[in-house]
């Protein structure tokens, strides 16, 4: 658009922020309103203040989901990556059989709606006794992210000059020592990259773990879901604000520590 | 919906045996027990009498079928879910389009802040974004208390519980994804191209429609794709902007998932889920290559 009429720009140019202002509408509103006064969800805000906010951090079943849900994320995460940097060693390095539908198998929950594994997660599981479980939550979100750490950890592990391992083999590094000094260390901003995709997944995903949990494994997405079932008040609106800094706050640390653009 | 993970097939060692197990055991144990098995007793149960017998073995009826075919509820259901599907596509890819050319071509230095800003919601639970959207659209809301305080209304206008609210709400959360299709699929866009059409005395919007139109055609195509078959397995954002009055699909498998227990239908509407999902992706594909030839 350079030989635009000024008009042509200008005109552009608000339809862009028109859009991007649709587009953060809600997480904006969402911020807006966490800082209102009042009981009820209501606009604008009267008057401000972190009333909502400290009756989220007062709210025990919200505390106590928020720790459940950074645990499960967190071994979500490590056994996600640990199993994706072993299938995509396989993948990267080795020939065999049936690479192709190991292939397949690693591609295919992409094709497969959340509702749908939701469904048969839960007929799984539920004779098993995992129903509301933690194994059970961690299971689920297992399917889900895999494909996601394979996919960075490949895409890392592709990057790597095997000459330099040859290199350590050649001077008499056992082959564990090449995967422990060299391998592990050159692929890691894809490690840390799956980690922390596998995290958000877990932490945010709201409707395969509707499916698996209700009380004892609730999850914090579950709980602001089941909230908002009855009530729709500011105290969600504090919660979500505290949900989105965390995101956003991994994120920015990732970036910080590794480059994420470089690890993805 | 992603790239193949492709390996470089030369210079790969054959594996001794006893590594490649090790390898690959942890992790396709996990796949087959979180993916594969799950379809295979969701097709299981979705021909069984009960959810007992889904499970134990038991017997194989199509009652579940019939059931879904022979009531004209789930016939609504379906067609439901389709017009929230195309309405929330056709939306969220026009609304898309012209933030994804922008980043596409602007020169401007907050280019990398503004395309994170553009795909920043993905990282927020979507649960959070429902949120944000009953607040906005809610009874007591701001466009409600907006229009109030300008007089402009006397009463409440409904714009939840209903499904206008779900698909204004769906338009927004997937338009990330509308996004970030349309950015890796503009790859054949070509400003010089543009220019030269221009030079040679093309009007701009024959430059739009004879050029940059077309080449960006197959992103376009991946974008309502990948939107349409989000919002037509979507349960949280429908179930919660629809007060439980919006019936789609996703609504209904969860309803009989974890309400009525009826976990044979829960996997029969499952399986038509998967059905209409798969069969969209190849006709897709088949449409995508059409294209490029």
């Amino acid at each position: 658009m350079q030989n635009n009429s000024l008009i042509g720009r200008v005109a552009w140019n608000t339809l862009i922020t028109l859009l991007y202002l649709f587009l953060l509408a809600p997480i904006v509103i969402v911020f807006i309103i966490s800082f209102d006064t009042r009981q009820y969800l209501a606009f604008p805000p009267e008057s401000l203040s972190f009333g909502s906010y400290v009756k989220v951090f007062e709210n025990v079943k919200f505390i106590s989901a928020f720790w459940r849900s950074l645990a499960i994320g967190v071994i979500v995460g490590v056994v996600s990556v640990s199993a994706g940097m072993l299938l995509s060693l396989s993948l990267v390095r080795y020939k065999f059989r049936g690479k192709a539908a190991v292939n397949f198998l690693i591609l295919a929950p992409f094709l497969v709606p959340h509702i749908v594994l939701a469904v048969g997660i839960m007929l799984v599981i539920a004779p098993i006794g995992l129903l509301d479980s933690y194994p059970g939550i961690v299971l689920a979100h297992l399917g889900i992210t895999i494909p996601y750490t394979v996919r960075t950890i490949t895409m890392s592990l592709m990057a790597v000059d095997t000459r330099v391992e040859e290199a350590a083999l050649v001077h008499g590094a056992s082959p564990a020592m090449v995967f422990w000094r060299i391998t592990l260390p050159l692929v890691r901003p894809g490690l840390i990259a799956g980690a922390v995709i596998a995290f958000l997944i877990s932490f945010d995903e709201a409707t395969i773990s509707l499916f698996i949990v209700s009380v004892k494994a609730s999850t914090l997405p579950t709980e602001i879901y089941h909230y908002l079932e009855y009530s729709t008040d500011p105290q969600i609106a504090a919660l979500s604000v505290i949900l989105i800094l965390i995101s956003i706050g991994v994120v920015v640390a990732v970036e910080r520590l590794v480059g994420l653009r470089r690890a993805i | 919906m992603s790239a193949a993970v492709t390996a470089p097939a030369s210079g790969a060692p054959a594996a001794s045996r006893g590594i490649l197990l090790i390898l690959l055991l942890p992790g396709l144990v996990a796949l087959i027990i979180t993916f594969l098995l799950p379809l295979l007793w969701l097709l299981r149960a979705s021909f069984a009498s009960s959810a007992v017998g889904a499970l134990s073995g038991g017997d194989w009826t199509l009652e579940a079928y019939t059931t879904v075919l022979f009531d004209p509820f789930y016939w609504r259901v379906a067609w439901n879910t389709l017009v929230v599907g195309f309405n929330v596509a056709i939306f969220a890819v026009i609304l898309s389009y012209p933030i994804a050319l922008f980043l596409v071509r602007t020169q401007s230095r907050f280019r990398g802040v503004l395309t994170a800003l553009a795909v920043a919601p993905l990282l927020t639970s979507s649960v959070v974004r429902t949120y944000g959207w009953m607040v906005i659209l809610g009874d007591r809301g701001v466009i409600n208390s907006t229009l109030q305080s300008l007089s402009l209304t006397d009463g409440v206008i409904r714009l939840t519980n209903n499904s206008f609210g779900a698909t204004v709400a769906l338009i927004e959360i997937l338009m990330p994804y509308a996004i970030l299709a349309m950015l890796s699929g503009f790859g054949r866009l070509n400003v010089q191209l543009e220019e030269a059409a221009a030079m040679l005395g093309a009007s701009r919007l024959k430059v739009f429609t004879r050029i940059v139109l077309p080449l960006s055609l197959p992103g376009v195509l991946t974008a309502a794709l990948l939107v349409f078959v989000l919002a037509i397995s979507a349960f949280v954002t429908p179930r919660l902007m629809g007060g439980g009055r919006v019936f789609v699909l996703g609504t209904e498998v969860f309803n009989e998932a974890t309400v009525t227990l009826n976990w044979p239908l829960a996997a029969a509407l499952s399986v038509m889920l998967l059905v209409l999902f798969s069969s969209i992706i190849l006709l897709y594909q088949r449409a995508l290559r059409a294209l490029e030839v």
